[in-house]
């Protein structure tokens, strides 16, 4: 294929013809193989690697006419405040009747896991979750959290508010060195 | 006894077929691959077990970053159309040349006033100019709204499809200043949007 014929077809006509020595042409193409397969290595692996992956967020209407609002029962309901220092306050229930518990983002999926099976056994139905970002917080916690409710497997949408942080969530807040 | 001769055969293979098949791999793995768009900003972007991608068309992708907020939309005429409604609005008039460079620039975070100049320079220039200061979002100049809304037109009109927006924020930004972004998204009733992150690995 890669060959040339490089054997001249009129040999017949006269002897004693000074001939060119024949050198073969052909090429050692293992290197540039080698090369090739490197380069498709290299593109299929950027190619497919950088692909970024997206999480979906809905967030409640904030148009004050719809009033299809839901009332959330007090009993399925778990609100997670994001707080600074990477900290984040827990508590079921009404704001202000149990006292919030701060922990790390570590320790977070195991109170969520807790309370999921304990609403589930207690009602019968699913845990309902309220993220309240507050300014402490950045970005990173709110994507960790979003996130953190994907691994815990909450189906149930969770709803993200921040703009009704409640007085005795902030005063909570406070206290605890986290906002 | 006279032994079996084994004959001797050359160990070289021919090279060629392979050579062709690689080749031609390399080559369609080059041009499927999309030319990475430079960020105009540095922004690490937190990771997440989240495995959806992200569609390529009919997306706007806020870039937010050390306070800034970038704009990219996506699609070559989605971007030249957008152009031509902001440019409807804010009484600028921009040349098909100009509109013909728009349509390459990914990400760019210039207020509405210096665009044109903006578009003049080359990537180079484009980054020392200290032009990028982030697209104005203040309550009395908010030009990120109308980014926005006139890019929603834009895929609307061209495509027939409503246009997502993205989010690709810095992990270490401070919530408000992403707050402040997605209420301008409320406010056109835009109540659902993708955050962009990494794949995390090895769950």
């Amino acid at each position: 294929m890669a060959e040339l014929d490089t054997s001249s077809g009129g040999g017949k006509k006269g002897g004693g013809k000074v001939r060119t020595k024949k050198s073969s042409t052909k090429v050692d193409l293992t290197a540039m193989v080698d090369l090739a397969f490197l380069l498709i290595t290299f593109f299929m692996l950027t190619t497919t690697l950088s692909k970024p992956t997206a999480m979906d967020i809905a967030k409640p209407d904030k148009d004050e006419k719809n009033d299809q609002r839901l009332e959330l029962r007090a009993s399925q309901t778990m609100t997670i405040l994001l707080g600074k220092n990477n900290k984040v306050a827990w508590y079921m229930g009404e704001a202000g009747s149990v006292a919030p518990e701060i922990v790390n983002f570590s320790q977070i999926r195991q109170a969520i896991l807790d309370n999921k099976k304990s609403v589930k056994e207690k009602t019968g139905k699913d845990i309902v979750m309220v993220i309240k970002p507050t300014s402490g917080s950045n970005y990173k916690n709110f994507v960790d959290i979003m996130d953190e409710l994907n691994i815990t497997g909450i189906k149930t949408a969770p709803a993200i508010d921040d703009v009704n942080i409640l007085d005795s969530e902030t005063t909570f807040m406070k206290q605890g060195g986290i906002l | 006894m006279a032994r079996a001769k084994v004959a001797r055969k050359s160990t070289s293979i021919d090279m060629t077929a392979m050579c062709d098949v690689s080749f031609l791999l390399l080559t369609y793995f080059i041009l499927s691959a999309t030319a990475k768009q430079p960020d105009p900003i540095d922004v690490k972007i937190p990771s997440s077990t989240y495995k959806i991608k992200v569609p390529e068309k009919d997306i706007a992708l806020l870039t937010i970053g050390k306070g800034k907020v970038f704009f990219e939309a996506a699609g070559p005429d989605i971007r030249v159309a957008t152009l031509e409604k902001i440019g409807q609005q804010y009484n600028i008039s921009f040349t098909p040349e100009e509109k013909k460079r728009f349509s390459v620039i990914g990400s760019f975070g210039v207020p509405i006033q210096s665009l044109k100049e903006f578009i003049k320079m080359d990537g180079d220039a484009r980054k020392k100019s200290g032009l990028e200061s982030g697209i104005p979002i203040d309550s009395n100049n908010n030009q990120l709204q109308d980014w926005i809304l006139q890019s929603r037109n834009a895929v609307a009109e061209l495509h027939s499809e409503p246009m997502r927006v993205s989010i690709k924020g810095d992990a270490a930004e401070e919530y408000p200043a992403i707050k402040k972004v997605v209420d301008i998204l409320q406010k056109q009733k835009i109540n659902k949007f993708s955050l962009i992150t990494t794949a995390e690995g090895g769950k």
